[in-house]
């Protein structure tokens, strides 16, 4: 354990305790909450996790990414993901070291799906959410295939993108929580 | 000068002329005579003054009408957040709190630091909603009005950007005021509901372990936090220094989660989606870790380590001559109270013991004053926290031995300041 790191554990209490007394200490409150529907909950609900739990339908490839990436992407991330004003998408498919500390997708990025998380709720940032499930999966596509981690021909969709195994994906130590 | 130093008073505590902590606690002895450095812009807004300072004119009329709400005076004006440069795209970007212009431990309002990845959205609060779903017995929705009827809790707490004083780990020592430095830190009262109150009331899965935290802003700002410490002490953030938040710091809701990131704190907060696994969003993974020497990263480094460091003086301010100074800084910890603040005046081969400013809180910014007789030779000014933890603020070359450079966030390190022989101050590492 890191010598500048206090004991991490004295911070995690466990969670089946914490609810334990959260509950015991007897707080009133009022019961304001109004009961939402499962159809309410799907329209609210953007969660995509690492496992690809909450992907849409849809599909795309890289091919028809790229023409998406340059309309849309290019203006600041660079013709060909190299970046610009905004941060570089595209590296090789080799984990970080000193000599490349390189912090872009094919590098440093531990997992496919976030891809298509961030494409599909924050970008492009002067319209996100404008794009279709169908574009975000080619864009992410796209950008796979630029980091050479997928086949330029590869489709995905929720199933293959979910299976994709990025390089980094091992590279993280977990600090303040236990794995 | 000298001669106003003389006093048996005036025993150094630590090299470089530290006195000891309660020195300005002393019948005033020395206090009329200690001058703060001050700041350099300040004294350039001074205007000529043809008034008479025993007769204005401002004591023979009538002053100007009530206002619904006030403002800072027009002699301040200076005194604003330093906006990080022209961005693009717009929208995403910092604003910085000018630290060294402000004394005390709340951060006005309007001078709390800014992180919006794409701008402030206009919320109507008649519209906004909370949502708790997942894992839970009774997924709930609640208004904001009925938010406002929940039992509340106040706390002081400081929130910090994890990338703040991220320069630091640059090879040259920038050169900026302290606040354009270490500014994504702020302090304000927060009030709101006890986030396990609305947890509870929704019923919460015992298999839930993790929640993910979404916000109403363009992009829709997701992050994934442990449900152990929501439960612990989080709140639903309403009120800021007494007023309701401030739309560039999360109107109408923002979460608030003592002592970790700045950018689990979300603002704007829409939706809680109660779980058993982190998402594994972009800003847990491609941002806010820490790159390693070994190739690894660091994530999940929710807790902003203990730091402090010198608001006055600093660099941008001047000295003015030799005289007795007060030393003054802020120090914070999340992981609990500051239990010690010590400074030292060459370079870190001596250290005294500040004085911590009342009231000592958790995961609040502490106030620390040391007084200082500067003999007007150049001086290595730093301070060093330690927390209720035993925690100590580590010096920048062990940090970046363990840490390396790439990290980028988490930067904490021992700050120093050069004070020259003509009163300027600089960044120096040393």
């Amino acid at each position: 354990m890191s010598m500048l790191r206090r004991v991490a554990a004295a911070i995690v209490v466990p969670v089946v305790a914490t609810v334990a007394i959260a509950e015991d200490a007897g707080v009133k409150a009022p019961r304001l909450g109004t009961p939402l529907s499962a159809d309410a909950i799907a329209k609210w609900d953007r969660t995509i996790f690492a496992d690809g739990r909450g992907l849409p339908p849809g599909k795309g490839t890289a091919k028809d990414g790229r023409v998406i990436y340059e309309q849309k992407c290019a203006s600041c991330h660079g013709e060909h993901g190299e970046g610009g004003t905004s941060e570089e998408l595209v590296s090789g498919p080799t984990p970080p070291s000193p000599d490349n500390p390189s912090k872009a997708i094919g590098s440093y990025w531990p997992y496919a799906t976030t891809i298509f998380d961030f494409v599909r709720r924050s970008m492009p940032p002067a319209a996100p959410g404008s794009l279709s499930a169908d574009e975000t999966y080619a864009v992410t596509a796209y950008l796979l295939a630029a980091n050479a981690i997928i086949p330029e021909g590869a489709k995905m969709d929720a199933k293959t993108l979910a299976a994709v195994r990025m390089p980094n994906r091992d590279g993280f130590i977990w600090i303040d929580i236990k794995k | 000068m000298a001669g106003k130093l003389a006093s048996e008073d005036l025993i150094a505590v630590a090299g470089g002329g530290l006195l000891h902590r309660r020195l300005f606690l002393k019948a005033g002895l020395v206090l009329a005579t200690a001058q703060t450095a001050t700041s350099l812009r300040a004294e350039e807004a001074s205007p000529p003054k043809a008034e008479d300072p025993a007769d204005p004119s401002w004591i023979h009329k009538t002053g100007l009408p009530f206002t619904g709400y006030g403002a800072p005076s027009k002699y301040e004006k200076h005194v604003v957040r330093n906006i990080g440069g022209n961005r693009t795209p717009q929208g995403d970007g910092v604003s910085w709190t000018p630290l060294e212009e402000l004394e005390g431990i709340v951060t006005p309002s309007g001078l709390h630091f800014e992180r919006h990845h794409d701008g402030v959205p206009e919320i109507d609060p008649a519209v906004h909603r909370l949502v708790i779903h997942g894992l839970v017995q009774r997924p709930l929705e609640f208004t904001v009005a009925n938010l406002l009827r929940y039992p509340m809790r106040s706390r002081f707490l400081f929130i910090e950007c994890g990338g703040n004083s991220n320069a630091g780990w640059h090879e040259e020592p920038i050169q900026r005021p302290a606040g354009a430095f270490h500014g994504l830190v702020s302090c304000a009262e927060w009030t709101g509901v006890p986030l396990s109150l609305l947890l509870n009331e929704a019923g919460v899965d015992p298999k839930a372990s993790w929640v993910i935290a979404e916000g109403a802003d363009a992009g829709l700002l997701n992050v994934s936090l442990p449900l152990s410490k929501l439960m612990d002490d989080a709140m639903v953030g309403l009120y800021q220094n007494g007023e309701r938040v401030r739309p560039e710091n999360g109107y109408p809701i923002r979460l608030i989660v003592p002592g970790w990131e700045g950018i689990t704190n979300v603002k704007w907060l829409r939706r809680l989606h109660v779980t058993d696994a982190p998402a594994m969003t972009r800003n847990e993974t491609a941002k806010y870790t820490e790159l390693l020497p070994s190739g690894k990263a660091r994530m999940f480094t929710f807790v902003m380590d203990a730091k402090s460091l010198i608001t006055s003086p600093s660099p941008g301010q001047k000295m003015h001559g030799a005289n007795v100074y007060e030393i003054r800084g802020l120090a914070w910890s999340g992981s609990g109270k500051i239990s010690k603040v010590e400074v030292s005046a060459d370079g870190g081969k001596s250290w005294a013991e500040a004085e911590l400013q009342d009231p000592v809180m958790s995961q609040c910014f502490t106030r620390f004053r040391s007084p200082w007789a500067w003999d007007g030779k150049a001086a290595l000014l730093k301070s060093r926290a330690t927390d209720e933890t035993g925690y100590v603020q580590p010096e920048r070359d062990v940090l970046i031995k363990e840490r390396g450079r790439e990290g980028y966030f988490h930067y904490n390190a021992i700050v120093c300041w050069a004070v020259d022989e003509d009163g300027t101050i600089s960044h120096v590492y040393a």
